[in-house]
């Protein structure tokens, strides 16, 4: 397909600093507010990436203290992730489920993250028991709540508790003080609280970038999808904007411990405060990659013009893009909702990184937007982005190709405290078994839930948001609803369950895995569920063709997702790494790592922490995580091959529509991959040999990745790979494993 | 707004100066004693005529700095407040024309603010300021 050409004349002359206020309540709030604890600490700034010292705060006591960083936490965990997942292994039992209050939300920068040189090093890493799938889930998020809390001291924030009203945690970094305070009535959306409570704790105009907020908002109290908002400031729109923990639930935890925000003021951000042990090496990559950004991104992604929304033509061109719940890969409408569209939209003349020197700068805004419905129906607002997962999972998986629609969906999920992603599915597996009559009119309280119609698909966010009538059914999440569904005899139950795109309790992100054997494994054989930050093959199998065999198929599963782990282990973002290449990346070995870019990781964390590491102990960091994860999955009693299992609807084609939709594609398979002659066979005999392979064939594979991986193959980490990672340090690891083997 | 430009019909690309703009410009507006830090760098080609290093305050360095640290004067002068960078260094990269330095000692990144310092010493007078219109900011 030809390279989108970006034409500064069509963008929308829309005034970027205009919007509805909301400040209107803040004097009456700053005065609602009741101090319930406050300490005072000694603030610090980092030292070769790490304080070496970490916050717990309990809710619900009001205990506060601070722990330290042990060598061997480093060593094992190094940051972020590791250290959220440290942490929470420490706080929960087996039995503990996520809204009993020994569960911990943690949110731990990790050692590079607040570095201001590189693109996507903001990051800060939230881990939890999530309420969607029962083990821990991790999100990794930008805005500058990560790098202020570590340059206010503190490597990571331990939650723990469950307050009987809600609580607001400040975090003063400057002053060196903690305190918990009893929050007014007053909002809870996240746009709204967002901006208050950042002009509130905000000592004067210059002090506004130093502010960070985290929110959820009104659907995460009355769904288990809730997601955390952590803000950054916008100083050209003059207003708060937030990156997204999405996935698992997190919001939910946090509304459900009564946390209405965390709010951290840090000091004034400067190009060095991490004080890394190299700063000189630190200083030449980063302007490395800057002038990389500068002279490829505009041949390449545009990601600069377009953020991530680039693929959705890409994904269309290739029949991949999800489209209907991932019946089909292409619509014709898709050109009303893809870049060619978002880049006229979007502001352009403005700055849009989520962290200091984020040249990628992808976090896109529209602005103007006026809203047509629910609590805020005729304010102007700035929504985020739509990033690719928001127009494909509002948009083309729920046939809804209009782009007002479109923002406006993406602005309430993103308000009201919901995860785009996962209200993306959900909603496709609503609108499809409305579609097939599994619901109706009556099933789902009025609301006429066809492709395509945004007004109900709004009404149904709106009664989420409210607690009430189907919108609540529908935030309890696939999983859950399609028990529901069973249970009320609603339909056939193999059915509901071969469309309901869920793996272990959470919804899958939008990337259409059918025809890909290596996505499928990317997005089931996941520590968390299918997400497509641990292993998004697609691209690489399907449209690169760079996994052509099986053996490489699984070895990309054994690689990627350990390689993309670190990411969240340091505080980094993932996209720089390969959504722009040097120049001559195609020309390396291994192109599909982008083996300058990994030398660039290595160099910045050799180059913070001053621990000389190599490409292959990049990946021995993350093996450590990695499986641990798996082990703590097991600990909480899932993380076998049983829960590995996939829809089939990720896996081949459930209906007869789907299949005569590529049918050339399918017969041919049969003739090229089972020697079978599909001529006279009916489309259900076709069917059901597809599904026998492609069942087979995916059963192989995992087989293939567990093994590769050092597990069994009912998926258990073995003994001797835990001894190869030294976690035959940590007794109650082992322990855990020597049930299974 | 002000620009420094250089005639090379009167430069020599060093060849036959002491490269007193540089030193100037490094001692004077950098107080240290290395050419290597001045704002404006005149290299020579091996085959013959150079070409120089400066700042022609396009502007494209104030639309990519993240927090507003670089802004022009009053007389259109891109000019870096130190209170406001962060160090990113994303002027730096995005700088075609590689007119923003670094020095390893500073932590904010330097340019020529066409002060004209250099302009007076050049034994060639080859240096001038100039007044020319500011160009529109561009999307980048």
């Amino acid at each position: 397909m030809s390279q989108l050409v970006f034409d500064p004349s069509k963008v929308m002359p829309i005034d970027y600093t205009q919007r509805t206020e909301y400040l209107d309540g803040l004097e009456a709030f700053k005065a609602g507010r009741k101090v319930l604890k406050e300490i005072a600490y000694t603030p610090s700034l980092p030292d070769k990436g790490y304080n070496n010292r970490t916050l717990y705060v309990n809710v619900d006591t009001l205990e506060i203290t601070e722990k330290p960083v042990t060598q061997q936490m480093k060593d094992v965990f190094i940051g972020g992730r590791g250290f959220g997942l440290y942490h929470l292994w420490n706080a929960v039992k087996p039995t503990t489920r996520w809204n009993d209050p020994e569960n911990e939300i943690i949110i731990s920068p990790g050692p590079v993250c607040g570095m201001t040189q590189y693109a996507g090093t903001g990051k800060s890493l939230v881990v939890s028991l999530s309420p969607q799938t029962d083990i821990p889930i991790d999100s990794n998020v930008g805005g500058f709540f990560g790098p202020l809390l570590k340059f206010s001291g503190f490597d990571a924030l331990e939650l723990q508790g469950k307050a009987d009203r809600d609580v607001i945690l400040f975090i003063d970094g400057v002053k060196g003080i903690i305190r918990v305070e009893e929050a007014p009535a007053g909002p809870v959306d996240s746009h709204v609280l967002g901006e208050l409570l950042t002009h509130l704790y905000a000592e004067n105009e210059a002090d506004l970038p130093n502010i960070s907020v985290v929110s959820s908002g009104a659907a995460a109290a009355h769904s288990l999808i809730g997601m955390l908002n952590f803000s950054f400031y916008d100083l050209r729109r003059g207003c708060v904007r937030f990156k997204q923990a999405g996935r698992g639930g997190i919001g939910t935890v946090f509304r459900n411990k009564h946390i209405r925000a965390l709010v951290v003021r840090g000091p004034k951000v400067a190009g060095d405060l991490n004080h890394p042990a190299d700063p000189e090496t630190i200083a030449k990559t980063g302007v490395k990659y800057h002038k990389e950004i500068r002279e490829q991104d505009p041949h390449q992604c545009m990601m600069r013009r377009n953020g991530t929304a680039h693929i959705v033509e890409i994904m269309n061109a290739y029949d991949l893009l999800p489209v209907h719940n991932f019946q089909f890969g292409s619509h014709p409408d898709t050109h009303k909702i893809d870049s060619s569209y978002w880049q006229q939209r979007c502001t352009q003349a403005t700055v849009d990184g989520c962290w200091y020197g984020c040249s990628m700068a992808c976090a896109k805004g529209a602005d103007g937007v006026v809203l047509k419905t629910g609590p805020y129906q005729g304010h102007m607002v700035t929504v985020d982005g739509p990033e690719y997962e928001n127009a494909a999972g509002l948009g083309s998986n729920c046939g809804v190709f209009d782009p007002d629609a479109l923002l406006e969906l993406n602005f309430y999920c993103d308000t009201y405290g919901i995860c785009t992603i996962t209200y993306g599915t959900l909603t496709a597996f609503v609108m499809e078994c409305y579609q097939r009559g599994i619901l109706n009119l009556e099933r789902t309280g009025g609301l006429d839930l066809t492709w395509g119609n945004a007004a109900a698909d709004l009404e149904m966010m709106h009664q989420m948001a409210r607690g009430e009538g189907f919108g609540k059914i529908a935030g309890l999440g696939v999983k859950k609803m399609k028990e529901h569904f069973i249970r009320n005899a609603w339909g056939d139950p193999q059915l509901i369950n071969d469309i309901g795109m869920e793996n272990k309790g959470l919804e899958y992100s939008q990337y259409m895995s059918k025809e890909s054997l290596a996505q499928q494994g990317g997005y089931a054989l996941t520590n968390k569920g299918p997400q497509h930050d641990e292993a998004w093959l697609i691209f690489m199998d399907m449209v690169n063709k760079q996994l052509p065999t099986f053996e490489a198929k699984a070895e990309a599963l054994y690689y990627f997702p350990l390689f993309r782990t670190w990411f969240g282990l340091n505080g980094f973002c993932k996209l720089p790494w390969n959504d722009v290449v040097p120049a001559d990346n195609s020309s390396q070995p291994e192109p599909q790592k982008v083996p300058e870019h990994v030398q660039n990781y290595v160099d910045l964390f050799t180059a913070t922490t001053g621990i000389q590491i190599t490409k292959e102990d990049l990946i021995m960091q993350s093996a450590r995580v990695y499986n641990f994860q798996r082990v703590f999955n097991i600990r909480m009693g899932k993380g076998l091959r049983l829960h590995d299992a996939a829809p089939y609807r990720s896996l081949g084609p459930v209906t007869r529509e789907e299949y005569e939709s590529r049918a050339e594609r399918y017969d041919k398979q049969l003739l090229d991959e089972l020697n079978i002659d599909p001529a006279g066979k009916s489309t259900e005999e076709k069917m059901a040999l597809h599904r026998t392979w492609r069942t087979g064939r995916f059963s192989k594979l995992m087989d293939s990745v567990y093994t590769r991986r050092g597990w069994t193959l009912d998926g258990v980490p073995t003994l001797a790979r835990l001894q190869e990672l030294g976690l035959d340090a940590f007794p109650e690891v082992v322990a855990v494993v020597k049930q299974f083997i | 707004m002000k620009q420094l430009v250089i005639d090379f019909a009167k430069c020599n690309a060093g060849r036959d100066c002491a490269h007193e703009c540089e030193m100037e410009c490094a001692v004077r507006v950098f107080k240290v004693d290395d050419p290597a830090q001045a704002a404006l760098q005149i290299k020579a080609y091996e085959e013959g005529g150079g070409h120089a290093i400066l700042c022609d305050q396009c502007g494209d360095c104030v639309v990519v700095c993240p927090t507003e640290a670089l802004k022009r004067n009053k007389l259109g002068v891109v000019m870096i407040d130190k209170k406001l960078c962060v160090g990113c260094y994303m002027c730096i990269g995005f700088c075609e024309k590689e007119a923003f330095m670094r020095n390893s000692d500073w932590i904010t990144p330097h340019k020529c603010t066409s002060c004209g310092i250099c302009v007076k010493v050049c034994p060639h007078g080859a240096l001038s300021i100039v007044e020319v219109p500011e160009p529109a900011p561009r999307i980048i």
